[in-house]
């Protein structure tokens, strides 16, 4: 039944597009309800402290106020991974960074609740500030959380494949760098708003611009202790979320509390500094790459250690540890690895989840280390990494399983598409080209709390009227997603996108889908939706079979109907099929679901980076560098994403665009920055500018011009073959840009943002004969945790530690992963 | 969202009723023109006035007048002077400073008399009250300390007016009127280098016109120094105004923005470039003099060695322009577009 | 003391009593409930709330309820007439300029009043036009595309009836 597609792969209107452009898409803020309430929090003014006394009775007092709370109503922590459960809605006795919510007012309008929430008292007793991992390492008291592995560090584990020291001393050369990626945050131009109220049974219903409703709807009955058959969570389109509304967050369990409480709707919109506040955004990382490398440029293996500054609270943190190690070996063919991170808490807000999660720190590192490589080993860069590339079909040091891979033709376009070999290190002083590339992930291989569930499940309803409603979990924050699963329906049957209805993220109406994050909707929906579509294409064939005498083998869905391939006038319209169908099996539905394929990565710390497929991205960036100032432009950008196949090319090019823009905002501007007040006069630690206007985005006039391609080879994991995009193209930008910086003007910037002061301070060094860089000078001493060893598969490794104290006495031995290790070692292993 | 604290509003018909309601109680009015600085800062708390005397009802306000040179309006919104034909034409540094500022919406709705008078500007500052709170409040608002520099005994907020450098550098004036009589004053003295007191306007006076003498024979220019294309208000900025005769320069003034709380002159580079041809060595030494006298400041974006080092290379790039070096793909680099705005 | 206001909004004349405090951008999504127009800071510092204010792109969050009496408002839900979306709304439908949605109204308010005064701008003068427009999807060029095929859709007589 191959046929020519209608739908996939040709660029049309999103489904939702006229919503958005007429101003009708419901957006969390958009929804006003009778007899709503409206909510403000009051947030500490302190970076750490007790909390000793709060006095609320003058805001409770104000006119029109309905309820106060404080940290008394909300006794029980909840968090988005099992492991960090360490929040609370309001904080009951500690507070750990200026913007931690302390209190909240519920009352009949914003302005009402506005004023009575700056009536409350609060008594602060301050402890010591912790303003950067350095304070943290040095200072295991007091203890910002009474959990972690040791002091004030969250998180370290150190995993090592093969023996790294021995592959690095028998290098020709050895390069030992470090690098800083500053964080920066989200900065969605909706601010997160939540609506909460009692359904009129009783239930509690939540709309929220929140990337995982059924992450929200676990939380919110963790918290409030209601059994979660009895909340139904829906998330309204988002407002852009970029990882920024996947945590649950405070004001919604307070908005959903008060909303039970008093019987009645309670909004809350937070303003743009509470974002900055929630954040859970990029952590600033300080990485040092120690490389072990031949003479024509192959990896021999690689020691990677990161430090993250986590801020104040667990949030994904685990993980984003875990990812700052996990893509380097996905990347390029890297046969020995070892990986040490470090989380550390901080009084600042809490770091977790940006496009990209936990991974463009150290992609940076390690691209930019590999055009220092090229540069000493006098390689072409493109070449070094052409030479490098991971194979495809094969399984990791760190055993990833990897399936197909496009890099190598996202290289090659690039580098034809930029006229890269007429201009690399040819350009005259000032301007500058550079490369980089990266993978992510198309779907973290684990869900947050492990099961054996589907990862996300779709139901279709079809009835007479030929109408079609898929209901699935999946949460539209813009990337296009109600799209992806109506054109995939609507491909299947054979009809228009149209006759297709979409009702998504509404835990009471949808089967689950984890969520939007970690780049997994498009392959993990895609897939279950294929699968639920087929299923309701086989009962309709069997009704249409059986009624028109047409063999079932024969039967084209397409044009809006069902006909015989052998003799296309004969057959019946979509609507007609379906009423066969349904007279012949009764009310029709279908479902489907998807639940990633097993990792074999079986060590602790494997659960992190396994993905059914991993999406590559080349991009090449050129700059112009004032060599008077550093005054950095970047004019174009090539960039090539291996996509798969692209099932809405307009939306695919938007999500490449897109990753373009928020890279170049990365490289060139974006931090979030913290003041810490002179520490003999205050404790203050502070966000240095919460505002959109000093938290600098590029505008439109600071985007440079972007040439995009697509490369299409379909991986067999993939809806129609399709990986994502949403996250892997922001990825090699900044390294490119710092590259490109580097050919124009002769200096490393290894430190992100690359500003303008970096580049004339690294100028400076130069002609002063110093070092020509700007960057961090070294990595700190860190008790590491014992290493976890994992002997590669390509020497015979299981996917378990060899010293994991749980492991089987005898090795059972992959067969598959054997051959494979067997094959690799052949070609690969000199 | 954030919302405005309560306030009473009036609206003169009259800069004469204008100036009478202000006199009511000068200490906690405030004048609203269009809105895009004093409407921030009372969201934010920075400026809580319990009257706001809303000035866009006075249309005498809003007049552009061919005199001698050009008397404008202080309501005159941005826009319009982007738009105005003759200040493209005969005030070219005018133009281009106007231009830049903000962004257009906000050049739609802010007036020339707003970005003169616009409150100077701080990171310690220029944040909500709550933020304020966080490090116990700073001397310009509800505090003791200017936490830019801990031991300074005067607030150092900064300028950050793109216009008045080029406006004083065109040796325009201001009309200020009261309920008590009318005075002109040249623009540079309404000024002074204190981010609490920056200007020397009383509290009962409201900034009218803006008169610029006529433009015979004087070449300017403006250049700017900020993050991004739109948006930011400046970190760094010079207005360079010459009079030449042939090729040698008769007069000349030089004011650096955003690099003090005041707009900067530069009197010693001015009185060195009178008289002489602009060569590659004049305009070193008097980018030179520039550097020394800026002193900016932490209280906005860019560090401010960084921001000090740019000065030179900003001054060289006016002067080279007015020159008459082709300076288009360098201003369009730092500007990050080739100021397109007149259509 | 609430505050009585009469406006002309997206050509009908409306009428609301409203917290004098209000800015227009609260009158508008708050009292006569037109949700599309879009907060982001509610400090004119991201362009999302953009509105036409006597034909003028402006921003509400700025304007105070007082100063909107009499006068003429155009919102995002006043660019489809008589059921006809305008070619902009087509155009960034069509062609990917609408991501989140979120930044989109304020950006077709900043586009239209441009196209109103200048029917054939370049792409260097719609940037320019619309640098007072935040957006975080797209990366800005899908949009800069579908302003300049609104262009000619625009050209082609595909105007709107009025």
């Amino acid at each position: 039944m191959t046929r020519p597609r209608n739908v996939i792969g040709k660029p049309r209107r999103r489904v939702d597009g006229r919503a958005k452009v007429t101003g009708q898409t419901k957006f969390a803020d958009d929804i006003i309800l009778p007899r709503m309430l409206h909510c403000k929090l009051l947030r500490s003014t302190v970076p750490h402290a007790k909390i000793v006394r709060i006095d609320t009775s003058k805001a409770a007092a104000v006119d029109g106020v309905s309820l106060v709370l404080t940290g008394e109503s909300f006794p029980i922590p909840y968090g988005i991974l099992p492991v960090s459960h360490d929040e609370h809605a309001l904080c009951p006795d500690v507070v750990r960074f200026v913007g931690d919510p302390v209190a909240a007012v519920v009352a009949r309008d914003e302005a009402t609740a506005d004023r009575a929430v700056r009536l409350i008292e609060v008594e602060y007793e301050t402890l010591r500030t912790f303003a950067s991992p350095a304070d943290s390492l040095a200072y295991p008291e007091p203890r910002i959380h009474d959990y972690g592995d040791f002091g004030n560090v969250h998180k370290a584990v150190a995993l090592q494949f093969g023996d790294v020291d021995a592959a690095i001393a028998g290098a020709d050369h050895v390069f030992d760098d470090t690098f800083f990626f500053e964080g920066n945050t989200h900065l969605p131009i909706e601010q997160h708003a939540t609506v909460a109220t009692k359904d009129p049974d009783g239930k509690l219903v939540v709309y929220s611009s929140t990337q995982t409703p059924h992450y929200l709807h676990r939380a919110l009955s963790k918290a409030l202790a209601i059994p979660a058959a009895h909340i139904r969570v829906v998330a309204t389109p988002n407002g852009g979320g970029f990882g920024g509304k996947s945590d649950p967050f405070n004001h919604e369990v307070v908005v959903a509390h008060a909303a039970m409480r008093l019987d009645r709707p309670v909004k809350i919109a937070l303003t743009r500094e509470e974002v900055f506040y929630c954040h859970r955004g990029r952590h600033p990382v300080l990485m040092r790459f120690r490389a072990g490398v031949t003479n024509d440029g192959r990896v021999t293996g690689l020691d990677l250690q990161t430090l993250l500054d986590g801020g104040a609270y667990g949030s994904y943190g685990v993980a984003s540890t875990f990812y700052t190690g996990a893509l380097q070996t996905v990347t390029y063919d890297i046969p020995t690895y070892r990986f040490r991170g470090c989380r550390v808490f901080t009084n600042k807000p809490p770091c977790g989840p940006k496009r990209g999660h936990g991974t463009p720190q150290s992609r940076f590192g390690q691209e930019v280390q590999l055009d220092k490589i090229a540069e000493k080993l006098v390689i072409d860069p493109a070449d070094l990494r052409l030479n490098i590339v991971q194979p495809p079909d094969s399984l990791t040091a760190n055993f990833l399983r990897v399936g197909t891979i496009g890099l190598a033709d996202c290289i090659t376009k690039v580098v034809e598409r930029s006229g890269w070999r007429d201009k690399y290190r040819k350009l005259p002083h000032g301007r500058g080209v550079g490369l980089a590339c990266s993978s992510y992930l198309s779907g973290a291989g684990l869900p947050i709390n492990w099961n054996d569930l589907p990862h996300s499940g779709v139901q279709l309803k079809l009835d007479r009227s030929g109408g079609v409603t898929v209901f699935c979990g999946a949460t539209e924050i813009g990337q296009g997603s109600d799209d992806v699963l109506v054109g995939i329906v609507a491909e299947v049957l054979g009809i228009e996108p149209f006759d297709v209805r979409a009702v998504t993220g509404d835990t009471d109406l949808t089967p689950v889908d984890l969520g939007s994050y970690s780049s997994r909707v498009t392959l993990m929906m895609g897939n279950a939706a294929i699968q639920a579509a087929e299923r309701a294409r086989e009962l309709i064939a069997e009704g249409v079979s059986a009624k028109l005498d047409i063999p079932k083998s024969r039967l084209v869905f397409a044009d809006r109907r069902v006909f015989d391939s052998e003799d296309p006038g004969k057959g019946t319209s979509f609507r007609e099929a379906v009423c066969m169908a349904e007279a012949k099996f009764g009310t029709l539905g279908t479902t489907g679901s998807y639940t990633p394929p097993k990792s074999p990565a079986k060590f602790k710390g494997g659960g992190v980076g396994p993905s059914p497929t991993y999406s590559y991205t080349a991009c090449v960036v050129e700059v112009d560098v004032d060599p008077e100032t550093g005054w950095v432009t970047v004019p174009r950008v090539w960039i090539a994403h291996d996509i798969g196949c692209a099932l809405n090319p307009v939306l695919v090019r938007g999500q490449v665009e897109g990753g373009v823009y928020m890279g170049i905002g990365e490289a060139l501007m974006e931090e979030q920055a913290f003041r810490r007040l002179p520490a003999k006069l205050s404790h203050a630690l502070v966000h240095k500018f919460p505002s959109i206007l000093e938290y600098k985005s590029p505008t439109f006039l600071d985007m440079p011009e972007v040439f995009t391609d697509l490369i299409e080879h379909p991986d067999p994991a993939g809806p129609f073959g399709a990986k994502e995009v949403g996250q892997g193209p922001l990825l090699p930008i900044m390294p490119a840009v710092a590259n490109a910086v580097y050919d124009a003007v002769g200096v490393r910037i290894d430190s992100i943002p690359v500003t303008p002061e970096k580049i004339l301070r690294a100028l400076e060094a130069k002609a002063a004969g110093k070092a020509p860089r700007s960057g961090p000078a070294s990595f700190p001493e860190i008790p590491w945790p014992e290493t976890l060893h994992v002997t590669p598969p390509w020497a015979g490794g299981d996917g378990r530690a060899d010293n994991d104290p749980k492991r089987p006495t005898h090795r059972k031995v992959d067969a598959g992963i054997e051959a494979k290790a067997a094959g690799m070692t052949k070609e690969a292993r000199s | 969202m954030m919302r405005l604290p309560s306030y009473r509003y009036r609206a003169p018909k009259t800069v004469q009723d204008a100036a009478a309601w202000l006199a009511e109680s000068p200490g906690d009015t405030m004048l609203l023109a269009g809105g895009t600085d004093l409407i921030p800062n009372m969201k934010r708390r920075q400026q809580v006035p319990s009257t706001v005397v809303g000035l866009r009802g006075i249309t005498e306000l809003s007049r552009t007048d061919d005199r001698d040179g050009l008397e404008i309006g202080a309501g005159v919104t941005l826009t319009s002077l982007v738009h105005d034909e003759r200040v493209h034409a005969r005030y070219l540094g005018l133009w281009q400073a106007v231009g830049q500022i903000a962004t257009p919406l906000l050049r739609n709705m802010g007036t020339i008399g707003g970005n003169i008078c616009l409150d100077t500007r701080c990171t310690y500052y220029d944040q909500s009250f709550e933020w304020r709170q966080a490090i116990n409040f700073c001397m310009k608002k509800d505090g003791d300390t200017c936490w830019v520099a801990t031991s300074s005994d005067k607030c150092l907020a900064v300028s950050s007016t793109d216009a008045a450098p080029a406006l004083i550098a065109l040796g325009a004036t201001v009309r200020l009127v009261s309920a008590t009589g009318t005075r002109e004053v040249a623009l540079t003295d309404l000024y002074a280098n204190d981010g609490m007191h920056y200007l020397t306007r009383r509290s009962d006076e409201i900034l009218t016109t803006v008169t610029l003498p006529k433009a015979d024979g004087w070449r300017t220019t403006y250049w700017k120094l900020r993050r991004r294309g739109s948006f930011d208000f400046p970190v760094a900025a010079v207005a360079a105004a010459a009079r030449f005769d042939g090729d040698r320069i008769v007069e000349a003034r030089i004011v650096l923005g955003a690099v003090a709380s005041r707009p900067l002159e530069v009197p010693a580079a001015a009185a060195r470039l009178a008289g002489q041809p602009l060569t590659d060595d004049l305009i070193a030494s008097v980018a030179d003099d520039a550097y020394t006298l800026a002193k900016p400041m932490d209280n906005t974006d860019f560090e401010l060695v960084w921001r000090k080092k740019t000065v030179r290379s900003l001054v060289t790039s006016a002067l080279r322009e007015l020159r008459g070096d082709d300076m288009r793909a360098a201003r369009t680099k730092l500007a990050r577009h080739p100021l397109l705005v007149i259509s | 003391m609430k505050l009585r206001l009469n406006l002309s909004v997206n050509g009908e004349p409306a009428e609301a009593l409203v917290d004098p405090d209000k800015t227009l951008l609260e009158v508008l999504r708050e009292d006569l409930q037109l949700t599309g127009t879009k907060h982001g800071c509610e400090l004119g510092e991201c362009g999302a709330c953009a509105v036409l204010l006597d034909d003028q792109p402006v921003l509400s969050c700025l304007v105070v309820s007082h100063e909107c009496e009499g006068r003429s408002v155009v919102t995002v839900e006043g660019l489809t007439v008589d059921g006809r979306l305008h070619p902009l709304q087509e155009c960034f439908a069509d062609l990917g300029a609408s991501q989140c949605g979120y930044c989109t109204p304020g950006i077709l308010i900043a586009a239209k009043a441009l196209l109103d005064r200048d029917p054939n701008p370049s792409r260097d003068l719609i940037r320019e036009a619309l640098s007072g427009n935040l957006c975080r999807c797209t990366g800005y060029q899908q949009i800069l595309d579908a302003v300049q095929a609104s262009i000619v859709r625009l050209g082609e007589g595909g105007e709107q009836k009025k």
